[in-house]
């Protein structure tokens, strides 16, 4: 599902973000991306997610080289990723059920469908109360669980999380990742970037480690306690 | 909710839109359009002072074209009282008897070409000659009259073009009966080359207000994706594909054009409506029952068309040049 071959990613005027990272991630796979700020956790998703472009190496996801993909096929390949930001990224100006509908929206979904997916995604995260709601009414972890339900909403086969529970209390945070876990449990691919070593190591799973942009530690697939 | 049905929902095999049938689709798409279209009327009536602004400035652009071209529309049907400026005088032969003046009077008042004849017997010539000269004594003094009888005629103004004026002077000068035929072209042709530079004029300032309106539609366009660059940048982080995005602002320009449209036909009609009542006591001056013509629908569509569509153009300019730069971080 996610292929990284002596990935090396450098903005401009700076070093390295990341260097020479590689590892494969199988469909189905859940993993921790983990290590300091600024080991490079967010560069990681932003090229997955097309968001950057890798200087040197290969980034492969669901078998497409992200490096051949014209421009106009960008936002093709962002629907098969859900992406929830550590900022949340909400539209300030509609509702909650209107942001969680809205990549529903943009693929074409039928009202009737649209309506039923989003109460479901909104009740999955514990917010159907919440749908007529604009998003500053609320608080920043239940910000962040109306981006995790846009991010389910149209059940894509990849997740990924950047810092998705940096404002969440323990008792929720271990909710999101139950969740998480459950989505993987069907079959989604969960790639979460998280400095929380507590929460990771609890979860038991496979856990890649940055260190100033270098991949120095990989629990490796299959690492289930 | 009932949490297993919802489980089944949402963990089932990803569903796709393709997977609805072709009508719930159209139905599906038919919606959004109507909801953007609108989406975007809606969004505009919320900043109601600077739309109308916006929409005043392309009214004002797109007015005075249409104006000018409204007062050469009206200028070129003006034929009812003004004909007497250019005339054709045909001098007859001596031997013309009455009868015969009369009956070619009768035939020429009904050429298409002509808007009116008028016959000057050889008596009436001279009592007027001897009126305007002072000559009175000197002609009174001859035993006969010199002055031949006159026809004058009138070119109708819609067949008034130098050209045509000619063709109908070789016509009359055919005539058996008359012995020299006379014009006077200069006021048709300085007419003529007056229309032409106020034609000109419409066409050049036409083009530079359309390019005006474009710019006018293009910047607010700008500024409207300044303002939703966040928007922007979300709806192309979950998948938003640039017509996606496009759509509100090409529906803003539209309807920014189509207000546009509205406000100048308002704008020449209130000129229309000021103007016809100097000019109708102007044209009864000059015995003429002229009235102002207000556009006709040809006019109306251009204005709405031609405004909806720079409203467009703007827009897309807008839009192809500022959206591609926003992309997300
Ligand atoms: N847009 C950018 N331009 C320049 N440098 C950046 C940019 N984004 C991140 N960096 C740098 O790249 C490094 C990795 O950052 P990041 O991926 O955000 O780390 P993390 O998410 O692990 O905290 C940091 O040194 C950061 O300063
Ligand atoms: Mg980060």
């Amino acid at each position: 599902m996610i292929r990284f071959t002596k990935v090396t990613k450098r903005y401009p005027g700076t070093n390295d973000a990341l260097s020479e990272v590689s590892f494969h991630m199988a469909p189905g796979e859940m993993a921790f991306l983990t290590g300091h700020s600024g080991a490079g956790k967010s560069t990681l998703l932003k090229l997955i997610a097309l968001l950057e472009h890798a200087t040197r190496g290969q980034v492969i996801i669901n078998g497409q080289n992200l490096a051949k993909v014209p421009r106009r096929r960008i936002p093709y390949v962002r629907r098969d990723i859900g992406i929830i930001f550590q900022d949340h990224r909400l539209l300030y100006d509609r509702t909650v059920f209107d942001n969680v509908a809205l990549p529903l929206i943009i693929e074409g979904f039928p009202e009737r469908e649209i309506g039923r997916r989003v109460r479901a995604a909104l009740d999955k995260v514990d917010l159907l109360r919440r749908e007529k709601a604009y998003p500053v009414t609320l608080s920043g972890g239940e910000q962040q669980r109306v981006g995790i339900a846009r991010a389910i909403v149209t059940k894509p086969p990849l997740l990924l999380a950047d810092e998705p529970t940096g404002n969440l209390d323990p008792e929720l945070s271990a909710e999101i990742m139950a969740l998480f876990e459950q989505f993987n449990g069907v079959g989604v691919t969960v790639l979460v970037a998280s400095h929380d070593l507590d929460l990771i190591s609890r979860m038991g799973r496979r856990m890649l480690t940055l260190k100033d942009g270098r991949l120095v530690g990989d629990t490796g697939a299959g690492a289930a306690a | 909710m009932n949490q297993e049905a919802n489980d089944r929902l949402l963990l089932r095999e990803r569903a796709r839109p393709a997977d609805s049938r072709l009508a719930t689709r159209l139905r599906t798409w038919l919606l959004r359009h109507a909801q953007v279209f609108f989406g975007s009327l809606g969004r505009l009536a919320r900043t109601p002072v600077s739309t109308l602004m916006t929409a005043a400035v392309i009214g004002i652009a797109l007015a005075l074209p249409t104006g000018l071209h409204l007062l050469l529309q009206n200028l070129q049907q003006l034929s009812g009282g003004w004909e007497g400026a250019a005339q054709i005088s045909l001098f007859l032969r001596e031997d013309t008897s009455e009868g015969e003046a009369e009956a070619l009077l009768a035939q020429i008042r009904k050429l298409p070409e002509v808007a009116g004849a008028e016959y000057i017997s050889r008596e009436a010539a001279l009592a007027e000659f001897q009126r305007l000269s002072g000559f009175g004594e000197a002609l009174a003094a001859l035993d006969e009259n010199p002055l031949p009888a006159v026809i004058v005629v009138s070119p109708g103004l819609l067949h008034a073009s130098p050209a045509a004026t000619e063709a109908l002077l070789g016509r009359l000068r055919a005539l058996p009966a008359v012995d020299l035929a006379q014009l006077d072209m200069q006021w048709i042709q300085r007419l003529y080359a007056i229309m032409a530079i106020v034609e000109r004029t419409v066409a050049v300032l036409g083009l530079l207000l359309a390019l005006g309106v474009i710019l006018v539609v293009g910047n607010t366009i700008r500024l409207a994706i300044q303002n939703r660059r966040d928007e922007i940048v979300i709806i192309k982080l979950i998948g938003g594909t640039d017509a996606f995005i496009r759509r509100p602002f090409l529906y803003s320009g539209f309807w920014y054009g189509l207000l546009g449209g509205i406000l100048g036909l308002v704008l020449v009609g209130a000129a229309v409506i000021a103007l016809d009542g100097p000019i109708t006591e102007l044209a009864g001056l000059y015995q003429s029952s002229f009235s102002l013509q207000g556009p006709d629908a040809a006019t109306v569509g251009l204005l709405l068309g031609g405004g909806i569509l720079l409203g467009l153009a703007g827009s897309w300019l807008a839009v192809g040049r500022h959206l591609r730069a926003i992309e997300p971080r």
